[in-house]
């Protein structure tokens, strides 16, 4: 699953409160608030970087963690909102699913 | 505790302000009978205006945006602005009569991803309706609407205000939500007119039929628990704030004046002179709000009812005072419970009064 990419869904509504990420499915009100790891993903989930990428140069230099612990986190985290149509996720980068101006 | 609970109290914790309701015009198609609002244009705001508003609020946190009116669709920008909003990635909620949607509308409605709808439908029987909107054919137009946007598989909620008009009617309209396949919200509230004027409290229905919809398992869940008699009320509770109004939520009004909440109308600043963040944090209105804690409560304070009762402190400021007792939640109490509120017993009465709400402010929102 790791050589994907990774967009963020325009279906959504997103804030950060107090430092944490708030994402919730417009189409099926399911709510999620992202930790530290999760939010690092998720601004860089344009659609044109592949996640293998986004986690070795945005997760495991800033948090410490090993590549093979990242990936393990990044996969659980794409599936769970790649499930609520949150993340939309392709073997083919999508140059046009960047989701909204000033994501989040 | 849920995520959002969690949610909420850390935005209190921070003060930010997570609701945000938006009224983009009083201007309306329909003259409700019960409705508190002036429907005539005192220079309500640009596009521009409302979307440099937009911007302030995602700056300031705001994640939830209830767009509403008046009509709101009597705004040709109206469209434009939800997809502003929905560029900033506000989770937005749309309340409308939807007498002007059609199947356009509602496909753009769920192209822009609106999370809500919100409809006002009085009855299942178009004459009732209509003759509470004072709209000929606003029933019919209202409950095609209502099709078009279940086809584009959009969250509708029916929203219901029980009152003399269709006292008879609120089975009857669950029933049609039923049948349209959306949600159902009754509320038995009828608030004076922004301009003082309470001659359409008479429009509110007997207190004495209020148990017949508090001991309704479909309206209210477990009666059991939602009738008890409350327990004495803990330290925890008299620390703890009357609403969210003015902590975590605000309302803004089609001429950018800021107030606690559409039912709370103490002005608080406009946006037309300060900037959202100035209004929010310095507004000496608005500290005052926050500053109030439940013990704080002149009557209250000393009522049983006080950790469960639906005290709205707007309408309590409407009567006088804003520490007040609101006297339309005490009868609800009562009848909820059959136990008296303090108000009550403080006056002498062991029912509550008819009319009780007797002495109101006159407020005057500053117009531009």
């Amino acid at each position: 699953m790791s050589n994907v990419y990774i967009a963020r869904s325009t279906a959504i509504a997103s804030r950060v409160l107090a430092g944490e990420t708030m994402v919730m499915s417009v189409t099926d009100s399911t709510f999620f608030t992202l930790n530290d790891v999760a939010t690092a993903i998720w601004h860089a989930a344009d659609g044109v970087t592949p996640l293998t990428e986004i986690v070795t140069q945005n997760v495991c230099p800033e948090f410490e963690i090993t590549p093979q612990e990242a990936f393990t986190d990044a996969e659980e985290f794409v599936r769970e909102l790649a499930t609520h149509g949150i993340l939309q996720v392709s073997d083919q980068p999508m140059p046009d699913q960047d989701s909204v101006a000033g994501a989040a | 505790m849920s995520l959002m609970y969690e949610m909420n109290e850390k935005a209190f914790e921070h003060g930010v302000p997570l609701s945000v309701h938006l009224d983009v015009t009083y201007r309306c198609n329909e003259r409700c009978v019960h409705c508190y609002l002036d429907h005539d244009d005192h220079g309500e705001m640009t596009t521009a205006e409302i979307k440099g508003i937009l911007d302030q609020l995602a700056e300031a946190g705001t994640f939830f945006l209830t767009f509403s009116g008046g009509e709101v669709f009597l705004r040709r920008d109206f469209l434009d602005l939800v997809a502003y909003a929905r560029k900033l990635l506000f989770n937005v909620k749309v309340k409308t009569n939807a007498v002007m949607i059609r199947e356009r509308e509602a496909q753009e409605l769920r192209r822009l991803g609106v999370e809500q709808i919100q409809i006002s439908v009085y009855s299942h029987r178009a004459e009732v309706h209509d003759a509470i909107t004072k709209l000929p054919g606003s029933w019919a137009r209202t409950t095609r609407a209502i099709r078009f946007l279940k086809e584009q598989g959009l969250s509708v909620t029916i929203a219901n205000v029980l009152m003399n008009g269709n006292l008879d009617d609120h089975k009857g309209a669950q029933a049609l939500a039923q049948e349209l396949g959306v949600s159902y919200t009754l509320d038995p509230t009828v608030s004076p007119k922004m301009d003082g004027d309470h001659s359409i409290l008479n429009l509110r229905v007997p207190g004495s039929y209020l148990p017949t919809v508090f001991h309704d398992t479909s309206l209210v869940g477990n009666v059991e628990e939602y009738c008890a008699a409350p327990s004495t009320p803990g330290e925890d509770v008299l620390n703890g704030i009357p609403c969210s109004a003015g902590h975590t939520s605000c309302y803004i009004t089609p001429y950018a004046d800021v107030f606690p909440c559409v039912q709370f109308p103490l002005p608080s600043g406009n946006l037309r002179q300060q900037k959202f963040l100035d209004i929010w944090r310095n507004s000496s209105h608005l500290e005052e709000v926050r500053s109030i804690r439940a013990r704080d409560l002149t009557t209250c304070s000393g009522c049983g009812h006080v950790g469960t009762c639906s005290r709205c402190p707007g309408l309590a400021f409407m009567e006088g005072n804003m520490r007040g007792p609101s006297t339309a939640d005490c009868e609800k109490s009562f009848y909820r419970t059959g136990i008296p509120s303090e108000n009550m017993r403080q006056r002498g009465l062991t029912v509550p009064a008819p009319h009780a709400l007797q002495q109101l402010v006159q407020i005057a929102p500053a117009l531009a």
